[in-house]
């Protein structure tokens, strides 16, 4: 069973790219290249969900994330519930369950949810009633499956929706990324000619290459090579010095994305990263504000990609009884 | 007049004592009397008809958390016990990681004097190998080598140095106390909570390398060999771990080594979707693995197989994966996913019998695990082709945190008996009704 | 539509072309008469965007035609959810005080026309709007009618008319669905 589509295929839940058809994809890109166009309207939100709560539910803490979450649901004319739970108030006694059951008392239709724990995403979804649905805005190292699709959005409006032509490469800590292995799920579901990953090998998770499907390189000389899209990969803070890298300079060093890297690149490759940007540790200043780059658009894509999945996994009663 | 029993027209195999032969068990007050022939002047008041049963010595299992003292909600050690003899069992061994650790005498009379009083197994305790089990200063291993513990173990808690491990395994030997040892290294396994691999990467949970559990093999091997310290090893997981432990034996080195039964059967992918009832530790890892632990079973480098047995309440297990408690409610599956092997061709029957008798009775040395004339009479009979369902209901222990829940299972335990009486007893199928 | 028993189903005797011809020319009136100079058309998906090309090559309109989806602005969400395939809405002018023609293919209980409108002024703040339908079949549920209608058709309790495009148009007179 898929607990992230119903009977008929449609979207029940958002919660990882892993196990959504291709169709599934491409329809949530048409449908936020619909929404792109609200913004362009002089009132820039549509009743869809008038009427509709949706909560942001968020146990680690993002302002960036959350208010794009807050401003797609705006935009979608919905009542918007900001919750910030710290997981120390968790460690009280409350379990999430427990949260959550105080969460669905307030006739709430959709949670988002954002999690320092991989599979907190599912786990909600297997526990709320029929009626709501869950959006993943990122469970621990496992999955950010809306960050994954508007990184295709914008991949797929600079490059067409021929993805078999292109040669991807996420440069940076896949280790402990859940964007790395969402936008990995996403380009492969695409049939994305080649994705490639380039990191050390302190950043790379176990057994990479046969369980995500990649191409594994170690040095941006190698990696970077005739790619279309690079995806840089940011950096935390906690990981820049100890025993996975020596040093954020030794880092920028031999992996940051410079102007003579890029240069390595395909002439019209675009250049990507999820944000917030570490200039001069995974990227050059000079890069990230270059023509190449379309980080901004990215940022801008989130909304219309955020409006489109609210939309499509929002529960109607009247399919309720089918779901 | 003395209690009698006689189990009549089973088929009885006793590896200890290499018989395998349709025959009848007698019994007198607590002692096997007879074995085909009666004791003079025998006269049975009970009779279990064993015919197209297995009669064998009640199984040994090495590892059981019963919960008490201090996490009662959990399973007390007269629930765990219960369930224990409705599985075959009648002698349970348990880590000392209860709360309070058993470091003192007094835990390790609690324990003896509240299953003596339940009734249904022995239970004997493992000591802890530190001072309430802090990794640091050496608990009182005399004292409670007197008191009654079969080894020491610091059970799935670090030792802070190297050299702590050294002294202690020299004081540990110094008793000639067998050490039960965990071989996860800490450092490598560090919040880790299942096996780095294909399947950790996929879902983003950290993950504990085969390289946390051979390099401390390796180090607990050459410190085995330095110190002439008695090593157990618990729950081997790897294939590679198998390997080293073979040809250590091979080098004459006086180690043993067991593994939980559910490693035999599952590996990495049954977390797939964030299975919380196949978190345990050590983790589940890959088909080679599994694969390699049955080949040690098959050729003797692991003469156990244990439970392993975890109970939780439910609440454990209802938590995004990496918050949830590791760890199965094993008893109750102990005998049929032991029996599978023998099914599946890997295992003989008597082999299979032997890894939950005379193998772990062996690493135990407290002379239980066999059948013979005089010995205490603690046997199991079970019907190996017995198909049934586990469910919540049909579970005594007080834990149903299984993976296997709702599997059609094979091999069930008629009787149970502890000490010559018959500790459990599965209705007739015709009286159900 | 090819699910549909081809029994139930059967073509009205109009020529549509003919009907866009009176459209076309009660259009022209109805601007001389209102002083409409350079209205914009706009056709509501997928059918009224059909009608709508007709008209804006017979009216020879110079502003480039818009076309309007109106998923995100219907009323029945909750109860239907979120239609599956979704047309971008297209408007590629400024509406502010622009005089509009709204032309959809049936007008039958308005909630579509409310819809549009709707969305309509989301876009901007036009002088005027008309509508434009090829088709009223009755059965209006709220206070909207169409300025200029191309059919008028009584139809029976379950039944429904349907235009099929893009290229010929037909009207198809469907029975209750079984």
């Amino acid at each position: 069973m898929n607990l992230q589509l119903d009977d008929q295929g449609r979207l029940r839940h958002f919660l990882d790219i892993a196990g959504l058809p291709r169709d599934v994809l491409i329809n949530i890109m048409d449908t936020a290249e619909k929404f792109s166009g609200v913004t362009e309207q002089a009132v820039k939100k549509v009743p869809l969900l008038r009427g509709k709560t949706i909560v942001n539910v968020f146990f680690e803490n993002s302002t960036r994330t959350r208010t794009t979450f807050e401003l797609a649901a705006k935009r979608l004319s919905a009542d918007v519930l900001n919750l910030n739970i710290s997981t120390s108030s968790a460690s009280k006694g409350e379990t999430l369950l427990d949260t959550l059951a105080n969460l669905q008392a307030m006739h709430s239709d959709m949670f988002v949810v954002r999690h320092e724990d991989s599979g907190t995403a599912e786990f909600i979804a297997r526990h709320v009633p029929p009626h709501v649905a869950v959006i993943n805005a990122g469970d621990g190292r496992h999955a950010h499956p809306t960050q994954a699709m508007l990184d295709m959005f914008t991949i797929r409006r600079h490059k067409g929706s021929d993805f078999g032509r292109l040669r991807v490469a996420i440069v940076g800590d896949i280790m402990h990324s859940r964007v790395a292995r969402s936008q990995i799920h996403a380009l492969n579901t695409l049939l994305t000619g080649e994705v490639r990953v380039i990191a050390p090998r302190t950043l790379l998770p176990g057994n990479v290459r046969e369980a995500l499907g990649v191409h594994v390189f170690h040095r941006p000389e190698e990696g970077l090579r005739d790619v279309d899209v690079i995806i840089m990969l940011r950096l935390q803070k906690e990981r820049m010095s100890g025993a996975l890298l020596p040093s954020e300079h030794e880092y920028f060093q031999y992996w940051g994305l410079t102007q003579e890297r890029l240069a390595l690149a395909a002439p019209d490759a675009i250049v990507m990263h999820p944000g917030p940007i570490n200039r001069g540790v995974e990227i050059d200043s000079v890069v990230a504000d270059g023509d190449q780059s379309v980080i901004l658009e990215q940022v801008t894509h989130g909304i219309a990609v955020r409006m489109a999945v609210m939309a499509m996994s929002m529960r109607s009663s009247g399919t309720e009884g089918a779901a | 007049m003395r209690r009698t029993l006689e189990i009549r027209g089973g088929r009885v195999i006793d590896p200890a004592n290499r018989l395998d032969a349709i025959t009848n068990v007698y019994i007198v007050g607590s002692k096997i009397a007879g074995i085909g022939t009666p004791p003079e002047g025998f006269k049975s008041r009970n009779v279990i008809d064993a015919s197209g049963k297995v009669v064998c010595p009640g199984f040994v299992d090495l590892a059981a958390r019963l919960r008490e003292p201090g996490l009662e909600h959990k399973g007390s050690i007269a629930s765990e016990t219960r369930a224990a003899a409705a599985s075959g069992i009648t002698t349970l061994c348990v880590p000392p990681d209860t709360n309070p650790a058993i470091d003192a005498p007094p835990e390790v009379a609690l324990i003896r004097r509240l299953a003596k009083r339940a009734g249904y197994a022995w239970v004997v305790s493992l000591g802890a190998l530190t001072r309430g089990l802090d990794g640091e200063m050496l608990s009182d291993m005399g004292i409670l080598k007197d008191a009654g513990v079969v080894g020491v173990s610091n059970a799935m808690r670090p030792i802070k140095s190297t050299m702590v491990l050294r002294r202690a395994m020299e004081y540990a030997a110094t008793f000639k106390l067998p050490i039960h040892v965990y071989p996860l290294e800490p450092w490598l396994s560090e919040r880790g909570s299942v096996h780095e691999g294909v399947v950790s990467t996929r879902l983003g949970l950290p993950g504990i390398p085969e390289a946390a559990e051979t390099t401390e093999i390796a180090r607990l091997l050459t410190l085995a060999e330095h110190t002439g310290c008695r090593v157990h090893f618990c729950r081997l997981s790897t294939r590679k771990g198998v390997k080293m432990i073979a040809r250590a034996k091979a080098d004459g080195l006086r180690v043993s080594a067991d593994v939980a039964a559910h490693q035999l059967h599952l590996t990495e992918t049954d977390i797939d979707g964030f299975n919380t009832y196949a978190h345990v530790m050590p983790p589940l890892r890959t088909t080679q693995d599994r694969d390699g632990l049955r080949e040690g079973v098959a050729d003797g480098t692991i003469t156990c197989i244990c439970s392993d047995h975890q109970p939780h309440e439910a609440d454990a297990k209802l938590r995004p994966f990496m918050q949830t408690e590791p760890g199965i409610s094993g008893l109750e599956t102990l005998l049929p996913l032991t029996l599978s092997l023998v099914e599946s061709g890997v295992l003989k029957m008597s082999q299979a019998i032997s890894r939950l008798t005379a193998g772990p009775a062996q690493v135990l040395g407290t002379g239980v695990g066999s059948l013979e004339v005089g010995a205490v009479a603690d046997l199991c009979v079970f019907d190996p082709e017995m198909d049934w369902r586990l469910t919540p209901e049909a579970m005594l222990s007080r834990g149903h945190n299984t993976p296997f829940m709702g599997l059609e299972l094979r091999g069930q335990v008629c009787h149970t008996v502890h000490e010559g009486r018959i500790s459990f007893a599965r209705k007739p199928l015709l009286e159900e009704h | 539509m090819s699910d549909d028993n081809p029994a139930q189903t059967h073509q009205i005797g109009a020529d549509v072309g003919l009907v866009l011809d009176s459209m076309t020319t009660a259009l022209r009136g109805l601007c001389a008469q209102r002083h409409i100079q350079a209205p914009i058309l706009i056709g509501i998906h997928t059918g009224g965007v059909w009608v709508a090309e007709r008209l804006h090559a017979r009216l020879g309109i110079e502003d480039p035609l818009g076309s309007l989806d109106i998923s995100f602005y219907r009323d029945d969400f909750t109860r239907a959810g979120m239609h599956p395939q979704v047309h971008p809405s297209n408007i590629p002018v400024s509406l502010d005080n622009r005089h509009l023609i709204l032309v959809d293919d049936v007008l039958f209980t308005g909630r579509t026309i409310r819809a549009a409108m709707n969305e309509l002024f989301d876009h901007g703040r036009p002088a005027s709007v008309t509508l434009a339908v090829l088709v009223d079949r009755g059965g209006r549920e709220l206070p909207i009618q169409a300025d200029v209608v191309g059919l008028r058709i009584a139809l029976d309790a379950g039944e429904q008319i349907k235009l099929t495009g893009p290229a010929p148009l037909q009207l198809l007179r469907q029975g209750a669905a079984p």
